[in-house]
């Protein structure tokens, strides 16, 4: 899937993503996934290591946030990527199912939130948002 | 229909994990996932789950040998271990941590007791299943098109 990122500049046009889980099987079902539909991917342990990244110059196309971490939860990072100015897509992928836990998440800046766990047809549907 | 009579004792032990509730549509989406290329994904996937959901474990072991019973940090191990299992699509293993973790809630440690003990010996069964069911699958080799029955 050759897709143009919503940062410019790029040399490839590879999306990419950043897989944010402190879940070890998650992030290899969703690297596998990512990896599946040609997306170049990254994966950190917590909100804090996908801030970091980001400060040191990395963009990504996608972003999967996951909610609960330890060091940082996913709330916390998203906000700050945001308020970081980061555009790109992040989506929370959580188990949570109470209302009030995902809004909360939402509103911290998500552009789409999908339920644990992660399949290929949640994933297109992420990614229809970025192209669409 | 399977002509190899390996294969086709494969297909029936896979059958039957789903039939008896063992697994639900997340296996299939990992399955989904295995190509030439990655091969083993989903036995790769089912081992690392276990060696990492082992020690969740033995967290809430020691945690429900304590005088006192932090409810909290029980749920929060519960939580963990749930996600986990819900992503290898370990259905009545789920099914037991979502009980735990209702019993979490309603501050009831004996329930916490008495459903870990079941939730270990579903746990300690899919591991039994899955094991004999990957060890068939090695030896029955790779098949040369994709024809899974739902």
């Amino acid at each position: 899937m050759a897709a143009q990122g919503r940062h410019g500049g790029k040399k490839s046009n590879k999306m990419t993503a950043l897989v944010v889980d402190d879940n070890t099987v998650n992030r290899m079902i969703h690297h596998r996934l990512l990896d599946n539909l040609g997306i170049e991917n990254v994966a950190v342990v917590n909100g804090k290591e996908a801030v970091d990244i980001h400060c040191s110059g990395k963009t990504f196309d996608l972003i999967l946030m996951d909610m609960d971490m330890p060091v940082m939860n996913g709330i916390e990072a998203t906000r700050q990527l945001r308020e970081m100015g980061i555009r790109s897509m992040i989506a929370g992928v959580s188990t949570r199912s109470m209302e009030r836990e995902i809004r909360e998440f939402i509103e911290a800046g998500l552009d789409d939130y999908q339920e644990k766990p992660l399949t290929m047809s949640k994933l297109i549907s992420i990614i229809h948002k970025i192209n669409g | 229909m399977e002509r190899n009579p390996m294969r086709r004792q494969l297909q029936t032990m896979r059958k039957s994990l789903f039939d008896q509730g063992y697994l639900d549509d997340q296996f299939v989406q990992l399955e989904e996932l295995q190509d030439d290329a990655n091969p083993n994904f989903v036995e790769e996937v089912v081992t690392l789950y276990y060696r990492d959901s082992g020690r969740i474990i033995l967290n809430i072991e020691q945690a429900l040998e304590r005088k006192t019973f932090d409810f909290n940090k029980l749920d929060a191990y519960m939580h963990q271990f749930k996600g986990s299992s819900s992503s290898i699509g370990a259905k009545k293993v789920k099914a037991e941590s979502t009980l735990f973790r209702e019993y979490c809630r309603s501050r009831n440690g004996e329930g916490c007791m008495r459903t870990f003990q079941q939730l270990k010996k579903e746990y300690a069964t899919l591991r039994r299943k899955l094991e004999a069911y990957f060890q068939l699958a090695r030896q029955a080799g790779p098949v040369e098109t994709a024809c899974r029955p739902k």
